[in-house]
Protein backbone atom coordinates (compact mmCIF):
# COMPACT_ATOMS: atom_id res chain seq x y z
CA UNK A 1 0.00 0.00 0.00
CA UNK A 2 2.75 2.46 -1.12
CA UNK A 3 1.51 5.49 -2.29
CA UNK A 4 3.57 7.69 -5.16
CA UNK A 5 5.66 10.80 -4.32
CA UNK A 6 4.63 11.97 -7.59
CA UNK A 7 1.27 12.52 -6.00
CA UNK A 8 1.80 14.95 -3.20
CA UNK A 9 4.78 16.58 -4.74
CA UNK A 10 2.30 17.21 -7.68
CA UNK A 11 -0.24 19.05 -5.16
CA UNK A 12 2.23 21.23 -3.58
CA UNK A 13 3.49 22.30 -7.22
CA UNK A 14 -0.11 22.60 -8.02
CA UNK A 15 -1.20 24.86 -5.30
CA UNK A 16 2.11 26.91 -5.83
CA UNK A 17 0.79 27.53 -9.18
CA UNK A 18 -2.74 28.85 -8.18
CA UNK A 19 -1.31 31.08 -5.37
CA UNK A 20 1.10 32.55 -7.79
CA UNK A 21 -1.78 33.21 -10.01
CA UNK A 22 -3.86 34.87 -7.17
CA UNK A 23 -1.53 36.87 -5.09
CA UNK A 24 0.28 39.38 -7.01
CA UNK A 25 2.78 42.57 -6.24
CA UNK A 26 2.35 45.44 -7.69
CA UNK A 27 6.21 44.96 -8.90
CA UNK A 28 4.76 41.61 -10.64
CA UNK A 29 1.73 43.51 -12.37
CA UNK A 30 4.71 46.31 -13.64
CA UNK A 31 7.03 43.65 -14.91
CA UNK A 32 3.96 42.20 -17.09
CA UNK A 33 3.00 45.76 -18.13
CA UNK A 34 7.01 46.23 -19.25
CA UNK A 35 6.87 43.43 -21.40
CA UNK A 36 3.96 44.23 -23.33
CA UNK A 37 5.20 47.85 -23.34
CA UNK A 38 8.47 46.55 -24.71
CA UNK A 39 6.56 45.19 -27.55
CA UNK A 40 4.61 48.42 -28.39
CA UNK A 41 7.32 50.61 -28.22
CA UNK A 42 10.40 50.53 -30.09
CA UNK A 43 13.11 51.77 -28.07
CA UNK A 44 11.32 51.58 -24.85
CA UNK A 45 13.34 53.22 -21.82
CA UNK A 46 11.45 52.59 -19.01
CA UNK A 47 8.32 54.21 -17.60
CA UNK A 48 7.84 57.46 -15.82
CA UNK A 49 6.32 58.09 -12.16
CA UNK A 50 5.93 61.70 -13.37
CA UNK A 51 4.40 61.05 -16.81
CA UNK A 52 1.95 58.94 -14.59
CA UNK A 53 1.29 61.42 -12.62
CA UNK A 54 0.48 64.29 -15.44
CA UNK A 55 -1.45 61.15 -17.19
CA UNK A 56 -3.35 60.69 -14.31
CA UNK A 57 -4.48 64.39 -13.03
CA UNK A 58 -5.29 65.81 -16.12
CA UNK A 59 -8.47 65.08 -18.43
CA UNK A 60 -7.85 63.58 -21.99
CA UNK A 61 -10.47 65.71 -24.22
CA UNK A 62 -13.60 64.36 -22.30
CA UNK A 63 -15.19 65.08 -18.95
CA UNK A 64 -13.38 62.81 -16.67
CA UNK A 65 -9.27 62.91 -15.60
CA UNK A 66 -8.59 59.75 -13.12
CA UNK A 67 -8.62 62.06 -10.56
CA UNK A 68 -12.29 62.68 -10.75
CA UNK A 69 -12.51 59.82 -8.78
CA UNK A 70 -9.85 58.97 -7.61
CA UNK A 71 -8.53 62.38 -6.48
CA UNK A 72 -5.80 64.12 -6.98
CA UNK A 73 -3.94 62.27 -4.36
CA UNK A 74 -4.80 58.59 -5.06
CA UNK A 75 -3.25 57.90 -1.24
CA UNK A 76 -6.72 59.16 0.17
CA UNK A 77 -10.13 57.81 -0.12
CA UNK A 78 -12.27 58.56 -3.45
CA UNK A 79 -15.29 59.37 -4.36
CA UNK A 80 -17.54 58.00 -7.09
CA UNK A 81 -17.89 61.32 -9.59
CA UNK A 82 -21.70 60.53 -10.49
CA UNK A 83 -22.68 58.23 -7.29
CA UNK A 84 -20.49 59.21 -3.95
CA UNK A 85 -19.51 56.26 -2.86
CA UNK A 86 -16.01 56.43 -1.55
CA UNK A 87 -13.81 54.28 -3.42
CA UNK A 88 -10.57 52.79 -1.12
CA UNK A 89 -7.18 54.42 -2.06
CA UNK A 90 -5.45 52.97 -5.12
CA UNK A 91 -1.64 54.10 -4.07
CA UNK A 92 -0.68 50.33 -3.10
CA UNK A 93 0.80 51.97 -0.17
CA UNK A 94 -2.39 53.13 1.00
CA UNK A 95 -4.22 50.04 -0.15
CA UNK A 96 -2.50 46.95 0.53
CA UNK A 97 -5.01 45.18 -1.92
CA UNK A 98 -4.39 47.52 -4.94
CA UNK A 99 -2.84 45.64 -7.87
CA UNK A 100 -2.71 42.53 -6.35
CA UNK A 101 -4.86 40.48 -9.18
CA UNK A 102 -4.18 41.00 -12.69
CA UNK A 103 -7.83 39.93 -13.94
CA UNK A 104 -9.03 43.01 -11.35
CA UNK A 105 -5.94 45.26 -12.84
CA UNK A 106 -7.02 45.12 -16.54
CA UNK A 107 -11.03 45.06 -15.66
CA UNK A 108 -10.79 48.64 -14.12
CA UNK A 109 -8.15 49.82 -16.65
CA UNK A 110 -10.40 48.83 -19.65
CA UNK A 111 -13.42 50.22 -18.09
CA UNK A 112 -12.28 53.29 -16.82
CA UNK A 113 -9.82 54.30 -20.02
CA UNK A 114 -12.73 53.91 -21.69
CA UNK A 115 -14.53 56.64 -20.07
CA UNK A 116 -11.34 58.89 -19.47
CA UNK A 117 -9.73 58.53 -22.50
CA UNK A 118 -12.58 56.94 -25.14
CA UNK A 119 -10.49 54.18 -25.73
CA UNK A 120 -7.94 51.83 -24.32
CA UNK A 121 -4.84 52.61 -22.33
CA UNK A 122 -1.56 51.55 -23.83
CA UNK A 123 0.85 49.48 -21.72
CA UNK A 124 3.34 52.61 -21.60
CA UNK A 125 0.43 54.76 -20.40
CA UNK A 126 -0.70 51.85 -17.74
CA UNK A 127 2.85 51.28 -16.64
CA UNK A 128 3.64 55.20 -16.01
CA UNK A 129 0.04 55.22 -14.04
CA UNK A 130 1.44 52.35 -11.94
CA UNK A 131 5.01 53.37 -11.47
CA UNK A 132 3.45 57.09 -9.87
CA UNK A 133 1.58 55.18 -7.75
CA UNK A 134 4.10 53.01 -6.41
CA UNK A 135 6.19 56.35 -6.01
CA UNK A 136 3.89 57.27 -3.52
CA UNK A 137 4.03 57.37 0.14
CA UNK A 138 1.79 56.07 2.89
CA UNK B 1 -65.04 23.57 11.61
CA UNK B 2 -62.56 21.26 10.21
CA UNK B 3 -62.55 22.73 7.01
CA UNK B 4 -61.95 26.40 8.72
CA UNK B 5 -58.90 24.92 10.41
CA UNK B 6 -57.85 23.29 7.42
CA UNK B 7 -57.84 26.67 5.56
CA UNK B 8 -56.49 28.35 8.43
CA UNK B 9 -53.47 25.84 8.09
CA UNK B 10 -53.16 26.49 4.26
CA UNK B 11 -52.59 29.91 5.59
CA UNK B 12 -50.15 30.09 7.59
CA UNK B 13 -48.04 27.28 5.59
CA UNK B 14 -48.71 30.00 2.46
CA UNK B 15 -47.17 32.45 4.56
CA UNK B 16 -44.35 30.40 5.90
CA UNK B 17 -43.12 29.86 2.54
CA UNK B 18 -43.36 33.40 1.00
CA UNK B 19 -41.72 34.87 4.17
CA UNK B 20 -38.39 32.72 3.37
CA UNK B 21 -35.33 35.23 2.93
CA UNK B 22 -36.74 37.03 0.88
CA UNK B 23 -38.94 40.85 0.60
CA UNK B 24 -41.61 41.44 2.76
CA UNK B 25 -43.91 43.45 1.49
CA UNK B 26 -44.35 46.68 3.63
CA UNK B 27 -41.43 45.50 6.00
CA UNK B 28 -38.40 47.06 3.08
CA UNK B 29 -35.81 44.11 3.73
CA UNK B 30 -34.80 42.37 0.52
CA UNK B 31 -32.00 39.96 -0.77
CA UNK B 32 -28.71 40.63 0.41
CA UNK B 33 -26.29 40.53 -2.74
CA UNK B 34 -24.35 37.38 -3.54
CA UNK B 35 -20.36 37.83 -2.93
CA UNK B 36 -19.88 38.16 -7.04
CA UNK B 37 -22.97 40.77 -7.15
CA UNK B 38 -21.24 42.47 -3.99
CA UNK B 39 -18.00 43.02 -5.75
CA UNK B 40 -19.54 43.49 -9.37
CA UNK B 41 -22.07 45.89 -8.92
CA UNK B 42 -20.95 47.37 -5.42
CA UNK B 43 -18.11 48.85 -6.45
CA UNK B 44 -19.60 52.42 -8.16
CA UNK B 45 -22.79 51.83 -6.27
CA UNK B 46 -24.78 50.00 -3.84
CA UNK B 47 -25.74 46.47 -5.27
CA UNK B 48 -29.08 47.61 -5.52
CA UNK B 49 -31.25 44.62 -3.97
CA UNK B 50 -33.10 42.78 -6.95
CA UNK B 51 -36.29 43.03 -5.65
CA UNK B 52 -36.16 46.92 -6.92
CA UNK B 53 -36.76 45.76 -10.81
CA UNK B 54 -38.40 43.58 -12.79
CA UNK B 55 -36.44 40.75 -14.50
CA UNK B 56 -37.58 42.38 -18.22
CA UNK B 57 -35.55 45.72 -16.33
CA UNK B 58 -32.15 43.86 -15.27
CA UNK B 59 -32.09 41.96 -18.53
CA UNK B 60 -31.87 44.86 -19.99
CA UNK B 61 -29.64 46.82 -18.23
CA UNK B 62 -26.98 43.58 -18.09
CA UNK B 63 -27.15 43.74 -21.90
CA UNK B 64 -25.96 47.23 -21.87
CA UNK B 65 -23.03 47.49 -19.20
CA UNK B 66 -20.89 48.98 -21.76
CA UNK B 67 -22.54 52.65 -21.87
CA UNK B 68 -24.27 52.48 -18.14
CA UNK B 69 -25.54 55.40 -17.24
CA UNK B 70 -22.34 57.37 -18.85
CA UNK B 71 -19.91 54.64 -17.52
CA UNK B 72 -18.25 51.64 -18.75
CA UNK B 73 -18.98 48.99 -16.54
CA UNK B 74 -18.29 46.10 -18.86
CA UNK B 75 -17.78 42.62 -17.07
CA UNK B 76 -16.56 39.13 -19.03
CA UNK B 77 -19.11 36.97 -20.09
CA UNK B 78 -19.35 34.02 -17.44
CA UNK B 79 -19.37 36.62 -14.56
CA UNK B 80 -22.74 38.68 -16.35
CA UNK B 81 -24.39 35.72 -16.99
CA UNK B 82 -24.50 34.50 -12.90
CA UNK B 83 -24.93 38.27 -12.24
CA UNK B 84 -28.18 38.02 -14.81
CA UNK B 85 -29.10 35.11 -13.06
CA UNK B 86 -29.03 35.64 -9.76
CA UNK B 87 -31.06 39.01 -10.48
CA UNK B 88 -33.79 37.05 -12.58
CA UNK B 89 -34.37 34.63 -9.92
CA UNK B 90 -34.83 37.36 -7.54
CA UNK B 91 -36.41 40.21 -9.34
CA UNK B 92 -39.19 42.52 -8.27
CA UNK B 93 -42.64 42.08 -10.14
CA UNK B 94 -43.44 44.04 -13.63
CA UNK B 95 -45.16 47.38 -12.34
CA UNK B 96 -44.73 49.52 -15.51
CA UNK B 97 -46.93 49.23 -18.81
CA UNK B 98 -44.60 50.78 -21.11
CA UNK B 99 -43.22 49.27 -23.76
CA UNK B 100 -40.05 49.63 -22.64
CA UNK B 101 -38.51 48.70 -20.00
CA UNK B 102 -37.47 51.06 -16.74
CA UNK B 103 -33.95 51.13 -16.44
CA UNK B 104 -33.62 53.49 -13.16
CA UNK B 105 -34.96 52.26 -9.98
CA UNK B 106 -35.42 56.13 -9.28
CA UNK B 107 -38.20 56.06 -12.07
CA UNK B 108 -40.13 53.25 -11.16
CA UNK B 109 -43.90 54.91 -9.71
CA UNK B 110 -43.06 52.74 -6.88
CA UNK B 111 -39.61 54.73 -6.05
CA UNK B 112 -41.42 57.75 -6.69
CA UNK B 113 -44.61 57.07 -4.58
CA UNK B 114 -42.64 56.09 -1.55
CA UNK B 115 -40.08 59.06 -1.52
CA UNK B 116 -42.79 61.70 -2.01
CA UNK B 117 -42.40 63.02 1.50
CA UNK B 118 -38.81 63.93 0.25
CA UNK B 119 -38.13 67.97 -0.66
CA UNK B 120 -35.98 68.61 -3.28
CA UNK B 121 -33.81 70.11 -0.99
CA UNK B 122 -32.59 66.74 0.36
CA UNK B 123 -31.91 64.96 -3.13
CA UNK B 124 -29.83 68.23 -4.17
CA UNK B 125 -27.71 68.39 -0.64
CA UNK B 126 -23.68 67.87 -1.11
CA UNK B 127 -24.45 64.95 1.29
CA UNK B 128 -26.97 62.94 -0.88
CA UNK B 129 -26.03 64.24 -4.20
CA UNK B 130 -28.23 62.02 -6.44
CA UNK B 131 -30.93 59.18 -5.71
CA UNK B 132 -28.95 56.56 -6.59
CA UNK B 133 -26.91 56.93 -3.50
CA UNK B 134 -29.36 54.65 -1.24
CA UNK B 135 -26.71 54.18 1.88
CA UNK B 136 -27.00 58.50 2.45
CA UNK B 137 -30.29 57.83 4.05
CA UNK B 138 -30.91 54.25 4.26
CA UNK B 139 -28.33 53.85 6.72
CA UNK B 140 -28.14 49.84 6.08
CA UNK B 141 -28.74 49.83 2.22
CA UNK B 142 -25.72 47.61 1.76
CA UNK B 143 -27.23 44.47 3.42
CA UNK B 144 -30.62 45.21 1.69
CA UNK B 145 -32.32 47.01 4.74
CA UNK B 146 -34.73 49.95 3.73
CA UNK B 147 -36.82 49.84 6.73
CA UNK B 148 -37.71 53.09 7.58
CA UNK B 149 -37.10 52.45 10.88
CA UNK B 150 -33.26 52.36 9.52
CA UNK B 151 -33.73 56.19 7.47
CA UNK B 152 -31.48 59.30 8.74
CA UNK B 153 -31.73 62.03 6.00
CA UNK B 154 -28.34 63.39 6.64
CA UNK B 155 -28.18 67.21 8.16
Amino acid sequence: MRRSPIFPLAAVVAFAITASALAETPADVQRSFETAARQEVAGFSGFSAQRGAAFFKTTHGREWSCASCHTQNPTATGRHAKTDKPITPLAPAANAERFTRTDKVEKWFRRNCNDVLGRTCTASEKGDVLAYLMSLGK
Amino acid sequence: MKQFIRFGFLALLTVGATGTGVALAGDHRYTAPSPTVKAECGSCHIAYPPQLLPARSWRALMSGLDKHFGADASLDPQTAATITTFLEQNAGRERSFSALPVLRISETRWFVHEHDEVPGTVWKSLKVKSPSNCAACHSNAEQGDFNEHNVHIPK
